[in-house]
């Protein structure tokens, strides 16, 4: 039975819409039969559809692979500040509110400025990018995402020659973020808000994506919207979610896992199959939707893009 | 207990045991796996191993708590529910996450703690099984049957540090069954010291009026060792047969019921 189901995952692509559109339907309307009445709690909190924000599809950065299929790339999640569960940014990603969003970059800059959201969306022409996102955890999804490439936001606010880091701050709001409120056994979770860091150089790459939507929508509240980054040659939490700040810095920023557990995650988290995560092997991961693992490959098979940033150094040691 | 409240028991605790297995047949069904079904499984099964072993475990120290007798009627049955639990957990792994690459799985078991100790806990609950049978109680003996069956301590053990290094930080779950078992290995170790310092009290006592000696209540229930103690009283045989009486702890189904109730 399991393993029938997994082979039908393995032609993996995006639901149609109107398909899964009429799923959705189908649901609510069998719900509404069996209840006979309708189903408000049901109705309230299932997904709709995000608006559309589609971009220019950048061929040569994209990955010849179907993506993920839409509901798996928004309920299977991590997210902490809606939950510590695959399962509860989703259900709790409706407390977010993505308007009025504000941006403030800043730090080392010529030009420090506080951009507005939509702004922010219509500064630079879009591009889709089909990326691979290889999770700390040992799973992987694919990922056609839309934005902006992050350089072109940092060169506009002209960073200084001292700057050599860039930071991303997470909203911190615990009313938004559920899993932001202080809790009996919070002692041993992340400090809030969530940071992450990158070396400016990094951060200039033209893989480093400032996403605001995927799958040609708007970014939904669980995959880290209004606007995050994607660093697909990283594991996964490198990227920052539902960022309102980008700072330029001179130091190396303290990041949210790499101050929880030091010796398991460090500043880069370069995806790395010869360097086994402390409690794991990175060696193979599973990519959703299909049932045998796959070798993971260096730099998330980006090596041939990002590798000379790392020319002459232990990536053992800078894990 | 009469024999219709004890048939009633067992078929809620084997309602209780299949439920989990029945919910997963039904997302199966339902084809709501989440998007990691394999992931999903093996902590479905994981989780519900480490809840019904805690459940085993747990009867000893209510019947020590309560003094009922019933509680002991279900640590065969919850043990091997159990260990059902823990052998498709195994499974999944080895069939469905590593689909029998064996070099990979050998390197996750040397290297990964948590993942050692989990097959050794694993490991350790075939024997337990293997002799949960009456027949087997009587073709090893009461005592080295018992002896064998405190191995379910290390089993426990296990699950739990398993369970601690395996989880990642920001949850707390683990801490949770942690602090379960070591309530209910907490309150055995105290029965157990209780039953100790009164066994070391009467035996001055027998001392001191030697003459009285043959007024001593029973102890335990391991019954076969106290004549010899009442004898010719020695400090380490009291200390053995206070230890089997009340360390005798999970085994699956004990061989010389020593509650009033049963």
């Amino acid at each position: 039975m399991l393993i029938r189901r997994a082979e039908r995952f393995t032609s993996s692509e995006i639901t149609d819409e109107k398909l899964f559109l009429s799923r959705r339907a189908f649901i609510a309307g069998s719900c509404a039969a069996a209840l006979g009445v309708g189903c408000d709690a049901g109705a309230a909190t299932a997904p709709s559809l995000p608006p559309a924000l589609p971009g220019t599809r950048n061929e040569a950065l994209s990955l010849k692979e179907p993506p993920t299929k839409w509901e798996s790339a928004t309920t299977y999640n991590n997210f902490y500040e809606f939950g510590v569960n695959k399962e509860d940014p989703a259900r709790e990603a409706h407390r977010l509110r993505t308007r009025p969003w504000t941006v403030q970059v800043d730090g080392l800059a010529h030009k420090p400025r506080t951009f507005d959201i939509d702004e922010l969306i219509r500064l630079f022409p879009l591009e889709e990018r089909v990326y691979s996102l290889r999770c700390v955890e040992a799973w992987s999804m694919v990922i056609p995402w839309v934005g902006v490439p992050l350089a072109n936001l940092v060169k506009r606010v002209e960073p200084t020659g001292a700057a050599r880091y860039v930071e991303f701050t997470t909203l911190m709001d615990p009313l938004q973020f559920p899993g932001q409120k202080p809790g009996l056994f919070n002692f041993s979770g992340l400090d809030w808000p969530y940071t992450e860091g990158l070396r400016l150089d990094e951060a200039l790459h033209p893989l480093t994506l400032l996403t605001v939507g995927m799958y040609g929508r708007v970014l939904p509240n669980q995959n880290g919207a209004p606007v995050r980054v994607v660093v697909p040659w990283k594991y996964g939490f490198k990227s920052a979610k539902s960022i309102v700040r980008i700072r330029l810095t001179a130091d190396e920023p303290k990041t949210a896992w790499n101050k929880a557990a030091p010796h398991e995650y460090g500043f880069y988290s370069n995806v790395n199959p010869n360097v086994s995560h402390p409690r794991w092997s990175q060696a193979t991961e599973r990519r959703i939707g299909e049932f045998r693992r796959r070798q993971t490959l260096m730099f998330n098979g980006y090596a041939d893009q990002v590798a000379q940033l790392y020319a002459g150094m232990d990536l053992r040691k800078l894990y | 207990m009469s024999r219709p409240a004890r048939i009633a028991l067992k078929v809620v605790v084997w309602g209780l045991g299949l439920a989990p297995l029945g919910a997963l047949g039904y997302w199966v069904a339902q084809d709501d796996l989440t998007a990691n079904p394999i992931s999903f499984v093996t902590n479905h099964l994981g989780d519900w191993t480490f809840r019904i072993l805690l459940a085993s475990l747990a009867m000893t120290p209510l019947r020590i708590l309560s003094g009922w007798g019933w509680p002991a009627l279900l640590r065969r049955l919850l043990g091997l529910f159990a260990f059902t639990y823990a052998a498709l957990h195994g499974s999944v792994w080895i069939l469905l996450d590593h689909f029998f690459n064996w070099g990979q799985m050998l390197e996750d078991i040397i290297k990964r703690p948590y993942i050692t100790v989990g097959m050794l806990a694993l490991t350790l609950t075939i024997p337990l099984a293997v002799t949960s049978t009456a027949g087997m109680v009587r073709r090893l003996g009461a005592r080295n049957w018992k002896r064998l069956h405190r191995l379910v301590y290390v089993v426990g053990i296990c699950a739990a540090l398993h369970f601690l290094w395996l989880a990642k930080v920001g949850r707390r779950e683990q801490y949770v069954y942690a602090g379960i078992l070591t309530l209910l290995l907490a309150i055995r170790l105290g029965d157990w010291a209780r039953r100790r310092l009164r066994a070391t009290a009467q035996r001055s006592r027998s001392r001191t009026q030697p003459g009285r000696s043959f007024l001593r209540p029973p102890t335990g229930g391991a019954g076969h060792a106290a004549p010899a103690t009442t004898a010719h009283p020695r400090p380490e045989a009291a200390d053995e047969r206070s230890h089997a009486a009340s360390c005798s702890g999970h085994p699956l189904s004990e061989p010389a019921p020593r509650h009033p109730l049963q």
